[in-house]
């Protein structure tokens, strides 16, 4: 039980990644907050799988792209638990296609959410970390931010900016006991690589060295050693789990 | 006595948040040159602020915050 009493946040908890890194934290002891931003039932389902463990579950509706939604959610979760120990940055979407092809409405849209959103999450949540001079962040990131990844012009750019954006806020509030720390997954079997035809699924595998799609689990387990005391003198480090595509 | 209730407030805050003797927080005192605050503190400092005074303190407005005095000014004129 790593995170027993700690307070953790998971935007876009309701499925896939989100979801399995909430129940992760759930199974350590932590008190978990699922955001999300349209799917209540799913949300709920996750809530309902966290009290199952015996752990507090909150489920909070919230467009990650708006400040004063954000604002708002951080302050009732910190006046809640009386403090807030793990934030995850995880809220996601993707609207791919061929660089020539993508509307700047679809370019608006995924570096709104995927990379503004970690900002806005982030900005709002140092404020009761740096008062408790403590604070774990964890941002999704992913490994077409390192390595490309045609069709997705869009998504790369805005999980490459998270990549800096990690370091650049690890930097600057490790004086104030705070780490941040990114996961890059690769590509993981969710709704999200669902829609893939099996073809392209079947290409992804053969550039995988360990030959194999990753499951959220996968990548939750990593979030949660991101998460933990065990992590301690980490930060501003991006930890690839994608089955050895990128070696760094 | 508001004056003095605004100033105690704001010292108190100060010695908490910067670790220095409450004797050098005096109002003309500047926080970046005589009680060595880095940018970060500053802006712990206005978030502790914001709280104390429940007021909100503007990029612009805590950007022209130099010293002591300057703060016990700003909460005067802002206070609800």
């Amino acid at each position: 039980m790593g995170l027993k009493g700690k307070a953790a946040l998971v935007t876009g908890a309701s499925r896939g990644i989100g979801k399995a890194i909430a129940l992760a934290f759930a199974r350590e002891g932590a008190s978990v907050v699922v955001n999300y931003a349209g799917n209540k039932a799913r949300a709920e389902e996750t809530a309902a799988e966290i009290r199952e463990l015996g752990q507090e579950a909150l489920v909070y509706q919230c467009d990650v792209t708006s400040e004063p939604d954000v604002q708002e959610m951080i302050k009732t979760v910190s006046k809640k638990f009386g403090h807030l120990d793990i934030v995850v940055n995880n809220a996601g979407i993707t609207r791919d296609g061929l660089l020539m092809r993508i509307k700047e409405a679809d370019w608006d849209a995924v570096l709104n959410t995927n990379l503004k959103g970690v900002f806005l999450v982030t900005k709002a949540a140092l404020r009761p970390m740096m008062r408790q001079r403590s604070g774990k962040i964890i941002n999704i990131a992913s490994v077409v931010g390192i390595l490309g990844n045609a069709g997705q012009a869009n998504y790369s750019a805005a999980k490459a900016g998270v990549i800096g954006l990690t370091k650049t806020t690890a930097r600057e509030v490790a004086s104030r006991g705070i780490t941040v720390n990114a996961v890059a997954p690769g590509f993981i079997i969710t709704e999200m690589t669902a829609e893939l035809p099996d073809q392209v699924k079947e290409q992804m595998k053969a550039q995988i060295p360990l030959q194999r799609l990753g499951t959220p689990e996968d990548v939750a387990s990593v979030v949660r050693f991101l998460a933990s005391d065990d992590s301690n003198y980490m930060t501003g480090q991006i930890l690839s789990v994608d089955g050895g595509m990128a070696m760094q | 006595m508001a004056d003095t209730d605004v100033l105690t407030r704001v010292k108190k805050i100060v010695v908490d948040r910067l670790g220095v003797n409450e004797a050098d927080v005096k109002p003309e005192a500047s926080f970046k040159d005589d009680l060595d605050a880095d940018s970060l503190d500053i802006v712990e400092l206005v978030m502790e602020l914001e709280d104390e005074f429940n007021l909100e303190i503007s990029d612009e407005d805590a950007e022209k915050i130099q010293t002591v005095g300057d703060v016990v000014t700003y909460i005067e004129n802002h206070k609800s």
